[in-house]
């Protein structure tokens, strides 16, 4: 029979710029923490699976933490690689085949956008060459159209990033913790229309883990232990609007998202109605509202009037990207999901400092979205709720 | 593609995308034998019903601008316009749904956000987007908006 699973120890190491601090070495950092928040040692990992994009292979973390011969699975699923990580973890908990694991990812980028390779990504030469393949340009396409169907303007998005810099301030662990004003976003200078510089995050460096057990034995190794009510990740369909595509079928269907975020809601036996708060994928604040209604939380289109009405404030009813999301943290690819489930881990415990939910929230939520359109979703509880 | 027909066309970075038909370019895909999923660029097999028999398609030289936005930075590399920071022109870039109803991303050869609607007409065309090292012109496909009047363009 499955077991559950709980996370029992969280670890950060700073997003931000760190010249001289590899990247590694900001991996290892995370999992020390996440191990001392435990109160476990390296060597009790039965299992552990972690990635970075730019910073090397995460098994490499061994030479810095013991070469203790624990399974050590390298993870390579570009946004999703720190959800793919977890749910990879889980499922080897979940299975018996170990007690306690780790996931942990990391990242140091280059400055300046993502320049991937197409043969990569299964494309040809052309596509990069002639300055179609950009990640940019594709979230400001998506959100263009979006805005086009769903009758949502500029306001929308300015808002989006004015929360997340809000919530930046809060964290101390954020790495852009000055609030900006609208004026500041709405005419900041744009990189791919309908989006502007301070709706964009940046590639940035940083380390994030987590560590795991079944959930019978969890209070052994914290007193409050975040029990894992679902972990899903789920890649595109034929027909999604997908990041790196040269065209896109006549028909289009859901996001990857969506389907994750049904699984994983049907996993826990709970509906969007039911989270108290969530992280949702802000790549940039056009991603951020199209997630808000593809994970379930609002109808296309209702996301403008929430924004506005403060409903995903940290004192609303939906709660979105308290820590200040990618927007505010900078998104090392590898530890970006991680991050997220930290968040959540932090706000269920009520360790989240000047920017806790009040009310105790029980029931947390994350979800992060990538290249080549793949979405991983967790669902998160408060024991003893 | 006879060597008197290459001997008049310009250096393409994507030749096997474009046909030309009485001097008009269209673009060239595939379309699945069992289902009629249309793919551009040509695809090995249908995502949709999963069957390996493509035939090609000609997409044709003429759609709807279906979303759009402006690349206001320099790409790094695998771009290979040849521009730097200094001489950078930004583009436009947009997906343009073709009678099949597919969608083709694309070159606009228009960068003015006043200039692009959803919805407008748009036709195909072929222009330089850059230079080699050796200074020769690059071109690719390019989507424009299709004017009423003739004069009323909007090269740059």
């Amino acid at each position: 029979m499955a077991k559950d699973v709980a996370i029992i120890g969280v670890g950060l190491h700073r997003f931000g710029r760190f010249d001289g601090v590899s990247g590694r070495q900001q991996g290892a950092h995370a999992v020390r923490e996440a191990l001392k928040d435990a109160n476990l040692s390296w060597d009790k990992v039965q299992v552990a699976y972690g990635g970075s994009q730019d910073a090397g292979n995460a098994d490499a973390l061994c030479n810095d933490l013991g070469l203790t011969g624990v399974p050590f699975i390298n993870v390579a699923n570009g946004c999703a690689t720190g959800g793919s990580a977890l749910a990879s973890v889980i499922a080897a908990i979940r299975s018996g085949a170990a007690e306690i694991g780790v996931a942990v990812g990391f990242d140091k980028h280059p400055r300046g956008a993502f320049n991937p390779m197409p043969r990569d990504w299964g494309l040809e030469d052309w596509y990069g060459e002639t300055g179609l393949m950009l990640t940019t340009q594709f979230f400001a396409l998506k959100t263009q159209r979006y805005m086009y169907e769903h009758g949502i303007t500029e306001d929308a998005l300015v808002r989006v990033a004015q929360r997340a810099f809000r919530n930046g301030a809060l964290n101390p662990n954020a790495w852009r913790q000055r609030e900006l004003d609208y004026e500041e976003i709405a005419t900041s200078s744009p990189v791919n229309l309908p989006l502007r510089k301070y709706m964009f995050c940046n590639p940035a460096e940083g380390g994030a883990a987590v560590v795991l057990c079944s959930a019978e034995v969890a209070k052994r190794h914290h007193p409050k232990p975040i029990l894992v009510r679902a972990a899903v990740v789920r890649t595109r369909h034929h027909g999604s609007f997908e990041v790196f595509n040269p065209a896109l079928a006549a028909q289009q269907a859901p996001a990857p998202t969506v389907t994750a975020s049904k699984a994983a809601f049907e996993e826990a036996g709970v509906g969007p109605g039911d989270i108290d708060v969530m992280q949702l994928q802000d790549t940039d604040s056009g991603s951020e509202i199209i997630h808000m209604a593809e994970n379930g939380f609002c109808q296309h289109g209702e996301q403008e009037r929430l924004l506005r009405d403060g409903s995903t404030e940290i004192g609303g009813r939906l709660p979105i990207n308290t820590d200040g999301g990618c927007l505010a943290n900078g998104e090392p690819v590898g530890a970006s999901g991680l991050r997220q489930v930290i968040e959540i881990c932090q706000q269920l415990r009520g360790e989240a400092g000047r920017r806790q939910v009040p009310g105790a929230p029980r029931l947390g939520y994350t979800h992060v979205y990538g290249a080549p359109g793949v979405s991983g979703v967790t669902i998160l509880e408060r024991a003893g709720g | 593609m006879n060597e008197n027909m290459t001997a008049h066309q310009p250096k393409l970075a994507c030749p096997h995308l474009i046909g030309f038909n009485n001097g008009r370019p269209s673009l060239i895909g595939s379309r699945c034998a069992n289902c009629g999923e249309v793919y551009f660029p040509a695809a090995a097999g249908c995502t949709r019903c999963l069957c390996t028999e493509m035939t090609p398609a000609d997409l044709g030289d003429e759609g709807i601008l279906w979303s759009w936005t402006i690349q206001d930075f320099l790409p790094k590399e695998p771009y290979n316009s040849g521009e730097t920071e200094i001489d950078f022109q930004p583009y436009g870039v947009g997906y343009v749904q073709m009678p099949s109803g597919i969608k083709v991303e694309s070159r606009l050869s228009v960068a003015d956000p006043e200039k692009l609607r959803i919805g407008m007409a748009m036709r195909l065309d072929v222009q330089p987007y850059g230079k080699t090292p050796a200074g020769e012109s690059i071109h690719t496909f390019v989507f424009s908006p299709i004017t009423s009047a003739k004069g009323g363009e909007n090269h740059g």
